[in-house]
Protein backbone atom coordinates (compact mmCIF):
# COMPACT_ATOMS: atom_id res chain seq x y z
CA UNK A 1 0.00 0.00 0.00
CA UNK A 2 1.77 3.04 -1.25
CA UNK A 3 -0.85 5.44 -2.54
CA UNK A 4 -3.22 7.67 -0.60
CA UNK A 5 -6.95 7.68 -1.18
CA UNK A 6 -6.65 11.07 -2.87
CA UNK A 7 -4.01 9.80 -5.27
CA UNK A 8 -6.08 6.73 -6.13
CA UNK A 9 -9.11 8.90 -6.77
CA UNK A 10 -7.07 10.94 -9.23
CA UNK A 11 -6.35 7.74 -11.14
CA UNK A 12 -10.04 6.83 -11.06
CA UNK A 13 -11.03 10.20 -12.51
CA UNK A 14 -8.44 9.89 -15.26
CA UNK A 15 -9.48 6.31 -16.04
CA UNK A 16 -13.12 7.39 -16.38
CA UNK A 17 -11.98 10.03 -18.87
CA UNK A 18 -9.96 7.40 -20.77
CA UNK A 19 -12.99 5.11 -20.93
CA UNK A 20 -15.48 7.62 -22.31
CA UNK A 21 -12.94 9.15 -24.70
CA UNK A 22 -11.93 5.73 -26.10
CA UNK A 23 -15.53 4.64 -26.63
CA UNK A 24 -16.56 8.01 -28.04
CA UNK A 25 -13.68 8.08 -30.53
CA UNK A 26 -14.77 4.90 -32.30
CA UNK A 27 -18.47 5.16 -31.40
CA UNK A 28 -18.39 1.60 -30.08
CA UNK A 29 -17.46 -0.32 -26.96
CA UNK A 30 -18.82 -0.86 -23.46
CA UNK A 31 -18.70 2.18 -21.16
CA UNK A 32 -21.24 1.15 -18.49
CA UNK A 33 -19.51 -1.87 -16.97
CA UNK A 34 -16.11 -0.25 -17.53
CA UNK A 35 -17.04 2.79 -15.44
CA UNK A 36 -18.48 0.60 -12.70
CA UNK A 37 -15.15 -1.21 -12.34
CA UNK A 38 -12.86 1.86 -12.53
CA UNK A 39 -12.17 1.91 -8.77
CA UNK A 40 -11.52 -1.84 -8.59
CA UNK A 41 -9.03 -1.94 -11.47
CA UNK A 42 -7.35 1.26 -10.35
CA UNK A 43 -6.78 0.05 -6.80
CA UNK A 44 -5.74 -3.40 -8.01
CA UNK A 45 -3.16 -2.14 -10.52
CA UNK A 46 -1.94 0.90 -8.55
CA UNK A 47 -1.86 -0.50 -5.05
CA UNK A 48 -2.39 -4.23 -4.69
CA UNK A 49 -0.74 -6.29 -7.44
CA UNK A 50 2.86 -7.38 -6.94
CA UNK A 51 3.75 -7.25 -10.62
CA UNK A 52 6.37 -6.11 -13.08
CA UNK A 53 4.59 -3.84 -15.53
CA UNK A 54 7.73 -2.64 -17.31
CA UNK A 55 8.86 -6.15 -18.21
CA UNK A 56 5.75 -8.22 -18.90
CA UNK A 57 6.16 -11.98 -18.79
CA UNK A 58 3.38 -14.23 -20.01
CA UNK A 59 3.97 -16.90 -17.37
CA UNK A 60 3.75 -14.40 -14.50
CA UNK A 61 6.09 -16.49 -12.35
CA UNK A 62 6.51 -15.01 -8.87
CA UNK A 63 4.05 -12.23 -9.73
CA UNK A 64 0.39 -11.71 -8.96
CA UNK A 65 -1.62 -12.10 -12.15
CA UNK A 66 -4.98 -10.67 -13.16
CA UNK A 67 -7.41 -12.09 -15.72
CA UNK A 68 -10.42 -10.23 -17.10
CA UNK A 69 -13.14 -12.80 -17.77
CA UNK A 70 -15.84 -10.31 -18.82
CA UNK A 71 -13.73 -9.06 -21.70
CA UNK A 72 -16.21 -6.50 -23.00
CA UNK A 73 -15.14 -4.05 -20.30
CA UNK A 74 -11.82 -3.79 -22.12
CA UNK A 75 -11.71 0.06 -21.95
CA UNK A 76 -11.18 0.07 -18.18
CA UNK A 77 -8.70 -2.83 -18.45
CA UNK A 78 -6.65 -1.04 -21.12
CA UNK A 79 -6.66 2.20 -19.13
CA UNK A 80 -5.52 0.38 -15.96
CA UNK A 81 -2.73 -1.35 -17.89
CA UNK A 82 -1.53 1.82 -19.61
CA UNK A 83 -1.75 3.96 -16.45
CA UNK A 84 0.35 1.37 -14.57
CA UNK A 85 3.06 1.22 -17.22
CA UNK A 86 2.38 -1.88 -19.35
CA UNK A 87 2.31 0.25 -22.50
CA UNK A 88 2.16 3.91 -23.39
CA UNK A 89 -1.05 5.82 -22.65
CA UNK A 90 -0.92 7.24 -26.21
CA UNK A 91 -1.76 3.76 -27.48
CA UNK A 92 -5.22 4.08 -25.90
CA UNK A 93 -6.06 6.23 -28.94
CA UNK A 94 -5.88 3.12 -31.15
CA UNK A 95 -8.69 1.31 -29.31
CA UNK A 96 -10.82 -0.76 -31.73
CA UNK A 97 -9.12 0.68 -34.81
CA UNK A 98 -7.62 -1.38 -37.64
CA UNK A 99 -4.21 -2.92 -36.77
CA UNK A 100 -4.54 -2.06 -33.07
CA UNK A 101 -3.24 -4.15 -30.19
CA UNK A 102 -6.27 -2.87 -28.24
CA UNK A 103 -8.86 -5.13 -29.84
CA UNK A 104 -12.56 -4.76 -29.04
CA UNK A 105 -12.14 -7.60 -26.58
CA UNK A 106 -8.74 -8.30 -24.97
CA UNK A 107 -6.47 -10.79 -26.67
CA UNK A 108 -2.93 -12.13 -26.49
CA UNK A 109 -2.97 -12.44 -30.27
CA UNK A 110 -1.59 -8.96 -30.96
CA UNK A 111 0.98 -9.18 -28.17
CA UNK A 112 -0.38 -6.44 -25.90
CA UNK A 113 1.62 -6.50 -22.63
CA UNK A 114 -0.54 -7.28 -19.62
CA UNK A 115 -3.02 -9.57 -21.35
CA UNK A 116 -2.59 -13.30 -20.65
CA UNK A 117 -5.76 -14.75 -22.19
CA UNK A 118 -8.36 -13.77 -24.75
CA UNK A 119 -11.80 -13.07 -23.31
CA UNK A 120 -15.09 -11.93 -24.72
CA UNK A 121 -16.99 -15.17 -24.98
CA UNK A 122 -18.10 -15.27 -21.35
CA UNK A 123 -17.55 -17.76 -18.58
CA UNK A 124 -13.99 -18.89 -19.30
CA UNK A 125 -11.72 -16.77 -17.09
CA UNK A 126 -12.20 -18.59 -13.80
CA UNK A 127 -11.11 -21.89 -15.38
CA UNK A 128 -7.97 -20.24 -16.71
CA UNK A 129 -7.37 -18.79 -13.25
CA UNK A 130 -7.67 -22.28 -11.76
CA UNK A 131 -5.04 -23.55 -14.20
CA UNK A 132 -2.61 -20.75 -13.32
CA UNK A 133 -3.34 -21.29 -9.60
CA UNK A 134 -2.47 -24.99 -9.92
CA UNK A 135 0.74 -24.11 -11.77
CA UNK A 136 1.71 -21.64 -9.04
CA UNK A 137 1.19 -24.29 -6.36
CA UNK A 138 3.24 -26.77 -8.39
CA UNK A 139 6.03 -24.19 -8.75
CA UNK A 140 6.04 -23.22 -5.06
CA UNK A 141 5.07 -19.69 -6.16
CA UNK A 142 3.05 -18.01 -3.39
CA UNK A 143 1.72 -15.11 -5.46
CA UNK A 144 -2.00 -14.74 -6.20
CA UNK A 145 -4.34 -15.12 -9.16
CA UNK A 146 -7.03 -12.44 -9.48
CA UNK A 147 -9.97 -12.75 -11.84
CA UNK A 148 -12.93 -10.45 -12.51
CA UNK A 149 -16.31 -11.70 -13.75
CA UNK A 150 -19.66 -10.03 -14.30
CA UNK A 151 -22.78 -11.03 -12.38
CA UNK A 152 -24.69 -11.70 -15.59
CA UNK A 153 -21.73 -13.86 -16.61
CA UNK A 154 -22.53 -16.21 -13.72
CA UNK A 155 -25.31 -17.54 -15.94
CA UNK A 156 -22.61 -19.43 -17.88
CA UNK A 157 -22.38 -23.01 -16.64
CA UNK A 158 -18.61 -23.31 -17.01
CA UNK A 159 -18.16 -20.93 -14.07
CA UNK A 160 -19.88 -23.38 -11.76
CA UNK A 161 -17.64 -26.18 -12.99
CA UNK A 162 -14.64 -24.03 -12.08
CA UNK A 163 -16.14 -23.03 -8.72
CA UNK A 164 -16.49 -26.72 -7.83
CA UNK A 165 -12.98 -27.52 -8.99
CA UNK A 166 -11.31 -24.67 -7.09
CA UNK A 167 -13.05 -25.49 -3.81
CA UNK A 168 -12.51 -29.26 -4.07
CA UNK A 169 -8.82 -28.68 -4.78
CA UNK A 170 -8.38 -25.97 -2.13
CA UNK A 171 -7.13 -23.31 -4.53
CA UNK A 172 -6.79 -20.64 -1.86
CA UNK A 173 -4.52 -18.60 -4.14
CA UNK A 174 -7.47 -17.45 -6.28
CA UNK A 175 -9.30 -14.20 -5.54
CA UNK A 176 -12.34 -14.09 -7.81
CA UNK A 177 -14.29 -10.85 -7.88
CA UNK A 178 -17.84 -10.65 -9.20
CA UNK A 179 -19.01 -7.26 -10.45
CA UNK A 180 -22.51 -7.21 -8.99
CA UNK A 181 -24.07 -4.32 -10.89
CA UNK A 182 -27.40 -6.08 -11.37
CA UNK A 183 -27.55 -5.24 -15.07
CA UNK A 184 -27.10 -7.14 -18.32
CA UNK A 185 -27.79 -6.39 -21.97
CA UNK A 186 -31.48 -7.24 -21.98
CA UNK A 187 -32.33 -5.64 -18.65
CA UNK A 188 -31.90 -6.12 -14.93
CA UNK A 189 -30.24 -9.35 -13.90
CA UNK A 190 -32.99 -10.10 -11.38
CA UNK A 191 -35.53 -10.15 -14.24
CA UNK A 192 -33.42 -12.05 -16.77
CA UNK A 193 -32.02 -14.85 -14.59
CA UNK A 194 -31.75 -13.71 -11.02
CA UNK A 195 -29.44 -15.10 -8.36
CA UNK A 196 -30.95 -14.62 -4.96
CA UNK A 197 -28.41 -14.52 -2.16
CA UNK A 198 -25.22 -14.89 -4.15
CA UNK A 199 -23.21 -15.06 -0.95
CA UNK A 200 -24.80 -18.29 0.23
CA UNK A 201 -24.54 -19.78 -3.25
CA UNK A 202 -20.78 -19.24 -3.31
CA UNK A 203 -20.47 -20.41 0.29
CA UNK A 204 -22.39 -23.59 -0.45
CA UNK A 205 -19.86 -24.24 -3.23
CA UNK A 206 -17.10 -24.05 -0.61
CA UNK A 207 -15.82 -20.52 -1.20
CA UNK A 208 -14.83 -17.92 1.38
CA UNK A 209 -16.97 -14.88 0.51
CA UNK A 210 -16.31 -11.19 1.20
CA UNK A 211 -18.41 -8.26 0.03
CA UNK A 212 -17.43 -4.70 -0.74
CA UNK A 213 -18.64 -1.46 -2.24
CA UNK A 214 -16.79 -1.49 -5.54
CA UNK A 215 -17.21 2.24 -6.04
CA UNK A 216 -15.56 3.16 -2.73
CA UNK A 217 -11.79 3.31 -3.16
CA UNK A 218 -11.08 2.74 0.55
CA UNK A 219 -13.42 -0.22 0.81
CA UNK A 220 -11.93 -1.77 -2.34
CA UNK A 221 -8.41 -1.37 -0.98
CA UNK A 222 -9.28 -2.69 2.47
CA UNK A 223 -11.21 -5.68 1.15
CA UNK A 224 -8.58 -6.65 -1.41
CA UNK A 225 -5.94 -6.45 1.33
CA UNK A 226 -8.05 -8.57 3.63
CA UNK A 227 -8.65 -11.11 0.84
CA UNK A 228 -4.91 -11.50 0.24
CA UNK A 229 -4.38 -12.46 3.88
CA UNK A 230 -6.89 -15.31 3.57
CA UNK A 231 -4.48 -17.24 1.36
CA UNK A 232 -3.45 -20.48 3.01
CA UNK A 233 -6.83 -21.16 4.61
CA UNK A 234 -7.62 -23.92 2.12
CA UNK A 235 -10.56 -22.10 0.55
CA UNK A 236 -10.72 -20.06 -2.66
CA UNK A 237 -11.79 -16.47 -2.07
CA UNK A 238 -14.69 -14.65 -3.70
CA UNK A 239 -15.41 -10.94 -3.43
CA UNK A 240 -18.96 -9.86 -4.25
CA UNK A 241 -18.38 -6.33 -5.43
CA UNK A 242 -21.45 -4.10 -5.51
CA UNK A 243 -21.13 -1.45 -8.18
CA UNK A 244 -23.22 1.01 -10.12
CA UNK A 245 -23.00 0.53 -13.87
CA UNK A 246 -21.87 3.81 -15.43
CA UNK A 247 -20.56 5.11 -12.09
CA UNK A 248 -19.14 8.65 -12.21
CA UNK A 249 -21.13 9.77 -15.24
CA UNK A 250 -24.58 10.76 -14.02
CA UNK A 251 -26.58 10.10 -17.17
CA UNK A 252 -25.09 6.62 -17.56
CA UNK A 253 -26.10 5.49 -14.06
CA UNK A 254 -29.31 3.80 -13.00
CA UNK A 255 -30.05 1.52 -15.94
CA UNK A 256 -28.54 -1.05 -18.28
CA UNK A 257 -28.90 1.32 -21.24
CA UNK A 258 -25.19 2.20 -21.39
CA UNK A 259 -23.94 -1.40 -21.42
CA UNK A 260 -22.71 -1.19 -24.99
CA UNK A 261 -23.37 2.20 -26.57
CA UNK A 262 -21.13 5.20 -27.07
CA UNK A 263 -21.75 8.80 -25.99
CA UNK A 264 -22.19 11.53 -28.62
CA UNK A 265 -20.12 14.75 -28.59
CA UNK A 266 -22.40 16.54 -26.16
CA UNK A 267 -22.61 13.58 -23.81
CA UNK A 268 -18.83 13.21 -23.93
CA UNK A 269 -18.39 16.84 -22.92
CA UNK A 270 -20.74 16.34 -19.98
CA UNK A 271 -18.97 13.14 -18.88
CA UNK A 272 -15.59 14.89 -19.03
CA UNK A 273 -16.93 17.86 -17.06
CA UNK A 274 -17.86 15.48 -14.27
CA UNK A 275 -14.38 13.91 -14.15
CA UNK A 276 -11.42 16.30 -14.07
CA UNK A 277 -8.25 15.64 -15.99
CA UNK A 278 -5.79 14.68 -13.25
CA UNK A 279 -2.90 12.85 -14.88
CA UNK A 280 -3.08 14.08 -18.46
CA UNK A 281 -5.33 12.82 -21.22
CA UNK A 282 -3.73 10.52 -23.79
CA UNK B 1 9.70 -48.22 -45.38
CA UNK B 2 7.93 -49.77 -42.44
CA UNK B 3 7.40 -53.39 -41.50
CA UNK B 4 4.01 -54.05 -43.03
CA UNK B 5 3.33 -57.40 -41.42
CA UNK B 6 1.49 -56.80 -38.21
CA UNK B 7 2.88 -58.96 -35.42
CA UNK B 8 0.39 -58.00 -32.75
CA UNK B 9 -2.59 -55.81 -32.00
CA UNK B 10 -2.86 -53.06 -29.44
CA UNK B 11 -5.14 -50.06 -28.97
CA UNK B 12 -3.84 -46.68 -30.07
CA UNK B 13 -5.00 -45.15 -26.76
CA UNK B 14 -2.41 -47.33 -25.01
CA UNK B 15 0.19 -45.74 -27.24
CA UNK B 16 -0.96 -42.39 -25.89
CA UNK B 17 -0.85 -43.58 -22.27
CA UNK B 18 2.63 -45.08 -22.65
CA UNK B 19 3.92 -42.02 -24.50
CA UNK B 20 2.54 -39.69 -21.84
CA UNK B 21 4.21 -41.71 -19.11
CA UNK B 22 7.57 -41.49 -20.91
CA UNK B 23 7.09 -37.75 -21.28
CA UNK B 24 6.38 -37.52 -17.57
CA UNK B 25 9.74 -39.10 -16.85
CA UNK B 26 11.59 -36.88 -19.34
CA UNK B 27 9.99 -33.49 -18.81
CA UNK B 28 8.77 -32.13 -15.49
CA UNK B 29 6.73 -29.41 -17.22
CA UNK B 30 4.40 -31.99 -18.75
CA UNK B 31 1.10 -32.17 -16.84
CA UNK B 32 -2.03 -34.24 -17.44
CA UNK B 33 -5.71 -33.39 -17.05
CA UNK B 34 -8.57 -35.83 -17.33
CA UNK B 35 -12.36 -35.56 -17.15
CA UNK B 36 -13.28 -38.79 -15.35
CA UNK B 37 -11.93 -41.14 -18.04
CA UNK B 38 -8.45 -41.90 -16.72
CA UNK B 39 -8.74 -45.64 -17.34
CA UNK B 40 -10.26 -45.27 -20.80
CA UNK B 41 -7.50 -42.83 -21.82
CA UNK B 42 -4.80 -45.08 -20.27
CA UNK B 43 -3.57 -42.16 -18.16
CA UNK B 44 -3.33 -44.22 -14.93
CA UNK B 45 0.38 -44.80 -15.18
CA UNK B 46 1.06 -41.08 -15.47
CA UNK B 47 -1.42 -40.37 -12.67
CA UNK B 48 0.11 -42.93 -10.31
CA UNK B 49 3.70 -41.95 -10.99
CA UNK B 50 3.22 -38.16 -11.07
CA UNK B 51 0.18 -37.41 -8.87
CA UNK B 52 1.22 -33.77 -8.37
CA UNK B 53 1.21 -33.22 -12.11
CA UNK B 54 -2.13 -34.89 -12.75
CA UNK B 55 -5.40 -32.98 -12.43
CA UNK B 56 -8.68 -34.88 -12.16
CA UNK B 57 -11.29 -32.33 -13.21
CA UNK B 58 -14.41 -34.51 -13.00
CA UNK B 59 -17.09 -34.50 -15.67
CA UNK B 60 -16.45 -30.88 -16.63
CA UNK B 61 -14.69 -30.67 -19.96
CA UNK B 62 -15.17 -26.93 -20.47
CA UNK B 63 -13.37 -26.23 -17.20
CA UNK B 64 -10.66 -28.71 -18.20
CA UNK B 65 -9.92 -26.79 -21.42
CA UNK B 66 -9.80 -23.46 -19.58
CA UNK B 67 -7.53 -24.91 -16.90
CA UNK B 68 -5.24 -26.32 -19.57
CA UNK B 69 -5.01 -22.82 -21.06
CA UNK B 70 -4.10 -21.48 -17.62
CA UNK B 71 -1.46 -24.14 -17.00
CA UNK B 72 0.05 -23.39 -20.41
CA UNK B 73 0.03 -19.65 -19.65
CA UNK B 74 2.12 -20.40 -16.56
CA UNK B 75 4.64 -22.38 -18.63
CA UNK B 76 3.40 -25.98 -18.25
CA UNK B 77 2.75 -28.35 -21.17
CA UNK B 78 -0.75 -29.65 -20.48
CA UNK B 79 -2.16 -32.82 -22.07
CA UNK B 80 -5.95 -33.06 -21.76
CA UNK B 81 -7.62 -36.45 -22.02
CA UNK B 82 -11.21 -37.36 -22.75
CA UNK B 83 -13.22 -38.92 -25.59
CA UNK B 84 -12.94 -37.21 -28.98
CA UNK B 85 -16.52 -35.99 -28.88
CA UNK B 86 -16.02 -34.28 -25.51
CA UNK B 87 -12.58 -33.03 -26.59
CA UNK B 88 -13.93 -31.05 -29.53
CA UNK B 89 -17.63 -30.52 -30.19
CA UNK B 90 -18.55 -30.13 -26.54
CA UNK B 91 -15.86 -27.53 -25.87
CA UNK B 92 -15.36 -25.85 -29.23
CA UNK B 93 -15.67 -22.29 -27.99
CA UNK B 94 -13.35 -22.90 -25.04
CA UNK B 95 -10.74 -24.28 -27.44
CA UNK B 96 -11.31 -21.50 -29.94
CA UNK B 97 -10.96 -18.58 -27.52
CA UNK B 98 -8.85 -19.77 -24.58
CA UNK B 99 -6.51 -22.10 -26.50
CA UNK B 100 -6.34 -21.44 -30.27
CA UNK B 101 -6.85 -17.66 -30.40
CA UNK B 102 -4.79 -17.26 -27.23
CA UNK B 103 -2.10 -19.50 -28.77
CA UNK B 104 -1.70 -21.72 -25.72
CA UNK B 105 0.62 -24.71 -25.78
CA UNK B 106 -2.14 -27.23 -25.01
CA UNK B 107 -2.21 -30.80 -26.32
CA UNK B 108 -5.81 -31.94 -26.76
CA UNK B 109 -5.67 -35.73 -26.69
CA UNK B 110 -8.78 -37.49 -27.80
CA UNK B 111 -9.64 -41.17 -27.65
CA UNK B 112 -12.59 -43.22 -28.92
CA UNK B 113 -12.78 -41.25 -32.16
CA UNK B 114 -14.84 -42.51 -35.06
CA UNK B 115 -17.02 -45.54 -35.73
CA UNK B 116 -14.55 -48.05 -34.23
CA UNK B 117 -15.62 -46.93 -30.78
CA UNK B 118 -18.28 -49.56 -31.50
CA UNK B 119 -21.22 -50.46 -29.31
CA UNK B 120 -21.67 -47.10 -27.53
CA UNK B 121 -23.15 -45.73 -30.74
CA UNK B 122 -23.46 -42.40 -32.48
CA UNK B 123 -23.57 -40.10 -29.43
CA UNK B 124 -19.93 -40.96 -28.81
CA UNK B 125 -18.74 -41.75 -32.36
CA UNK B 126 -17.67 -38.29 -33.42
CA UNK B 127 -16.94 -38.11 -37.15
CA UNK B 128 -16.63 -34.33 -37.40
CA UNK B 129 -13.71 -33.64 -35.06
CA UNK B 130 -10.92 -33.39 -37.65
CA UNK B 131 -12.93 -30.78 -39.51
CA UNK B 132 -13.73 -28.81 -36.36
CA UNK B 133 -10.10 -28.74 -35.29
CA UNK B 134 -8.45 -28.11 -38.65
CA UNK B 135 -10.54 -24.99 -39.20
CA UNK B 136 -8.97 -23.31 -36.17
CA UNK B 137 -6.04 -21.07 -37.15
CA UNK B 138 -2.75 -22.38 -35.77
CA UNK B 139 -4.10 -25.77 -34.69
CA UNK B 140 -2.03 -28.85 -35.61
CA UNK B 141 -4.16 -31.95 -36.27
CA UNK B 142 -2.71 -35.47 -36.00
CA UNK B 143 -4.46 -38.84 -36.37
CA UNK B 144 -1.91 -41.65 -35.89
CA UNK B 145 -2.56 -45.14 -37.26
CA UNK B 146 -1.30 -47.67 -34.73
CA UNK B 147 0.10 -48.09 -31.23
CA UNK B 148 3.70 -47.26 -32.16
CA UNK B 149 2.82 -44.16 -34.13
CA UNK B 150 0.49 -42.88 -31.42
CA UNK B 151 3.18 -43.29 -28.78
CA UNK B 152 5.80 -41.51 -30.90
CA UNK B 153 3.36 -38.75 -31.84
CA UNK B 154 2.48 -38.18 -28.18
CA UNK B 155 6.14 -37.69 -27.37
CA UNK B 156 6.77 -35.51 -30.43
CA UNK B 157 3.97 -33.01 -29.80
CA UNK B 158 5.45 -32.02 -26.43
CA UNK B 159 8.35 -30.46 -28.34
CA UNK B 160 6.07 -28.52 -30.66
CA UNK B 161 5.15 -25.08 -29.31
CA UNK B 162 1.47 -24.52 -30.02
CA UNK B 163 -1.92 -26.15 -29.73
CA UNK B 164 -2.27 -29.70 -31.07
CA UNK B 165 -5.23 -32.01 -31.56
CA UNK B 166 -4.15 -35.66 -31.26
CA UNK B 167 -6.85 -38.14 -32.25
CA UNK B 168 -6.78 -41.87 -31.53
CA UNK B 169 -9.13 -44.74 -30.81
CA UNK B 170 -10.48 -47.53 -28.70
CA UNK B 171 -10.12 -50.90 -30.50
CA UNK B 172 -7.12 -53.19 -30.55
CA UNK B 173 -5.59 -52.61 -33.99
CA UNK B 174 -2.64 -54.13 -35.87
CA UNK B 175 0.78 -52.66 -35.11
CA UNK B 176 2.73 -52.24 -38.33
CA UNK B 177 4.78 -49.04 -38.18
CA UNK B 178 8.29 -49.03 -36.83
CA UNK B 179 9.24 -47.11 -33.76
CA UNK B 180 11.34 -44.02 -34.35
CA UNK B 181 11.08 -40.28 -34.22
CA UNK B 182 7.70 -38.95 -35.31
CA UNK B 183 7.93 -35.99 -37.65
CA UNK B 184 4.90 -33.71 -37.47
CA UNK B 185 3.64 -32.84 -40.95
CA UNK B 186 5.72 -35.41 -42.83
CA UNK B 187 3.90 -38.00 -44.93
CA UNK B 188 5.04 -41.59 -44.50
CA UNK B 189 5.43 -43.84 -47.57
CA UNK B 190 4.27 -47.32 -46.57
CA UNK B 191 4.02 -49.09 -49.95
CA UNK B 192 5.28 -48.26 -53.43
CA UNK B 193 2.89 -48.37 -56.39
CA UNK B 194 2.36 -46.81 -59.81
CA UNK B 195 -1.35 -47.03 -60.70
CA UNK B 196 -3.02 -45.17 -57.83
CA UNK B 197 -2.04 -43.49 -54.55
CA UNK B 198 -4.02 -44.15 -51.38
CA UNK B 199 -3.68 -41.37 -48.81
CA UNK B 200 -4.85 -42.77 -45.49
CA UNK B 201 -5.00 -41.67 -41.86
CA UNK B 202 -5.81 -43.36 -38.55
CA UNK B 203 -7.24 -46.89 -38.41
CA UNK B 204 -7.95 -46.80 -42.15
CA UNK B 205 -4.22 -47.00 -42.92
CA UNK B 206 -4.28 -50.71 -42.10
CA UNK B 207 -7.35 -51.25 -44.29
CA UNK B 208 -5.58 -49.41 -47.09
CA UNK B 209 -2.50 -51.63 -46.84
CA UNK B 210 -4.72 -54.71 -46.95
CA UNK B 211 -6.55 -53.24 -49.94
CA UNK B 212 -3.24 -52.65 -51.73
CA UNK B 213 -2.34 -56.31 -51.19
CA UNK B 214 -5.66 -57.44 -52.63
CA UNK B 215 -5.24 -55.11 -55.60
CA UNK B 216 -1.75 -56.52 -56.25
CA UNK B 217 -3.30 -59.95 -56.72
CA UNK B 218 -5.39 -58.45 -59.52
CA UNK B 219 -2.32 -56.85 -61.08
CA UNK B 220 -3.04 -53.33 -59.83
CA UNK B 221 -0.15 -51.49 -58.20
CA UNK B 222 -1.34 -49.19 -55.39
CA UNK B 223 0.91 -46.83 -53.50
CA UNK B 224 0.01 -46.26 -49.83
CA UNK B 225 0.97 -43.04 -48.09
CA UNK B 226 0.15 -42.42 -44.44
CA UNK B 227 -0.93 -38.83 -43.81
CA UNK B 228 -0.83 -38.83 -40.02
CA UNK B 229 -0.75 -35.03 -39.89
CA UNK B 230 -3.85 -33.57 -41.50
CA UNK B 231 -2.74 -30.05 -40.66
CA UNK B 232 -0.23 -28.89 -41.71
CA UNK B 233 -0.63 -31.12 -44.75
CA UNK B 234 2.48 -32.44 -46.52
CA UNK B 235 1.56 -30.76 -49.81
CA UNK B 236 4.82 -31.59 -51.49
CA UNK B 237 4.67 -35.33 -50.81
CA UNK B 238 1.07 -35.49 -52.04
CA UNK B 239 1.72 -33.58 -55.27
CA UNK B 240 4.94 -35.56 -55.91
CA UNK B 241 3.20 -38.92 -55.55
CA UNK B 242 0.38 -37.94 -57.88
CA UNK B 243 2.74 -36.75 -60.59
CA UNK B 244 3.40 -40.48 -61.13
CA UNK B 245 0.12 -42.22 -60.30
CA UNK B 246 -2.20 -39.38 -61.47
CA UNK B 247 -5.17 -40.54 -59.37
CA UNK B 248 -5.89 -40.69 -55.66
CA UNK B 249 -7.99 -42.40 -53.03
CA UNK B 250 -8.38 -40.90 -49.56
CA UNK B 251 -9.30 -43.11 -46.59
CA UNK B 252 -10.31 -42.02 -43.11
CA UNK B 253 -12.70 -42.73 -40.25
CA UNK B 254 -14.41 -39.34 -40.51
CA UNK B 255 -17.09 -37.46 -42.39
CA UNK B 256 -16.31 -36.77 -46.02
CA UNK B 257 -16.97 -33.11 -45.22
CA UNK B 258 -14.09 -31.60 -43.32
CA UNK B 259 -11.73 -34.56 -43.20
CA UNK B 260 -8.44 -35.57 -44.80
CA UNK B 261 -10.08 -36.18 -48.18
CA UNK B 262 -11.51 -32.70 -48.18
CA UNK B 263 -8.04 -31.20 -47.45
CA UNK B 264 -6.45 -33.20 -50.26
CA UNK B 265 -9.20 -32.30 -52.74
CA UNK B 266 -8.64 -28.63 -51.93
CA UNK B 267 -4.91 -28.96 -52.45
CA UNK B 268 -5.39 -30.71 -55.78
CA UNK B 269 -8.12 -28.41 -57.06
CA UNK B 270 -5.89 -25.41 -56.40
CA UNK B 271 -2.67 -26.91 -57.73
CA UNK B 272 -3.13 -29.93 -59.95
CA UNK B 273 -6.65 -31.18 -60.64
CA UNK B 274 -6.58 -34.96 -60.32
CA UNK B 275 -9.31 -37.64 -59.99
CA UNK B 276 -9.97 -38.42 -56.32
CA UNK B 277 -12.24 -41.02 -54.74
CA UNK B 278 -13.04 -40.66 -51.04
CA UNK B 279 -13.46 -43.46 -48.54
CA UNK B 280 -15.20 -41.71 -45.64
CA UNK B 281 -18.59 -41.51 -43.97
CA UNK B 282 -21.07 -39.84 -46.29
CA UNK B 283 -23.03 -37.25 -44.28
CA UNK B 284 -24.36 -39.73 -41.74
CA UNK B 285 -24.23 -40.49 -38.01
CA UNK B 286 -22.98 -43.90 -36.88
CA UNK B 287 -24.71 -46.53 -34.72
CA UNK B 288 -24.04 -49.40 -32.31
CA UNK B 289 -22.18 -52.47 -33.54
CA UNK B 290 -18.79 -54.14 -33.66
CA UNK B 291 -15.99 -52.01 -35.14
CA UNK B 292 -15.49 -54.22 -38.22
CA UNK B 293 -19.26 -54.44 -38.85
CA UNK B 294 -19.55 -50.67 -38.66
CA UNK B 295 -16.62 -50.05 -41.00
CA UNK B 296 -18.25 -52.39 -43.54
CA UNK B 297 -21.73 -50.91 -43.20
CA UNK B 298 -20.51 -47.31 -43.57
CA UNK B 299 -18.27 -48.03 -46.54
CA UNK B 300 -14.87 -47.96 -44.81
CA UNK B 301 -13.92 -51.63 -45.22
CA UNK B 302 -11.03 -53.12 -47.18
CA UNK B 303 -13.33 -53.92 -50.12
CA UNK B 304 -14.45 -50.28 -50.18
CA UNK B 305 -10.87 -49.07 -50.52
CA UNK B 306 -10.32 -51.62 -53.31
CA UNK B 307 -13.44 -50.42 -55.16
CA UNK B 308 -12.46 -46.77 -54.74
CA UNK B 309 -9.03 -47.46 -56.25
CA UNK B 310 -10.61 -49.05 -59.31
CA UNK B 311 -12.97 -46.11 -59.75
CA UNK B 312 -10.09 -43.65 -59.45
CA UNK B 313 -7.99 -45.50 -62.02
CA UNK B 314 -10.95 -45.62 -64.42
CA UNK B 315 -11.27 -41.83 -64.23
CA UNK B 316 -7.69 -41.19 -65.35
CA UNK B 317 -7.56 -39.62 -68.77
Amino acid sequence: MTKSTEELEKYVSQTRRDIVRMVHAVQSGHPGGSLGCAEYLTVLYQDILRHNSSNFSMDGKNEDVFLLSNGHISPVFYSALARSGYFSVEELATFRKLNTRLQGHPTTHEGLPGVRIASGSLGQGLSVAAGIAEAKKLNGDDKLVYVLMGDGELQEGQIWEALMYAAHNKLDNIIATVDVNGRQIDGDTKDIMGFEDLKSRFESFGWNVLTMDGNDVDDVRDTLSKAGVLQGNGQPICILMNTEMGNGVDFMMGSHAWHGIAPNDEQLASALDQNPETLGDY
Amino acid sequence: MSNLTAMEKKDTRSGFGDGLYELGVQNKDVVGLCADLTGSLKMNKFQNEFPDRFFQVGIAEANMMGMAAGLATAGKIPFTGTFANFSTGRVYDQIRQSIAYSHKNVKICASHAGLTLGEDGATHQILEDIGLMKMLPGMTVINPCDYNQTKEATIAIAEHNGPVYLRFGRPKWPIFTETGKFEIGKALHLREGKDVTIFATGHLVWNSLEAAKALAEEGISAEVINIHTIKPLDNEAILDALSTTRCAVTAEEHQMHGGLGDSICQLLALNSPTPVEMVAVNDSFGESGKPEELLDKYGLGIKDVVAACKRAIARKG
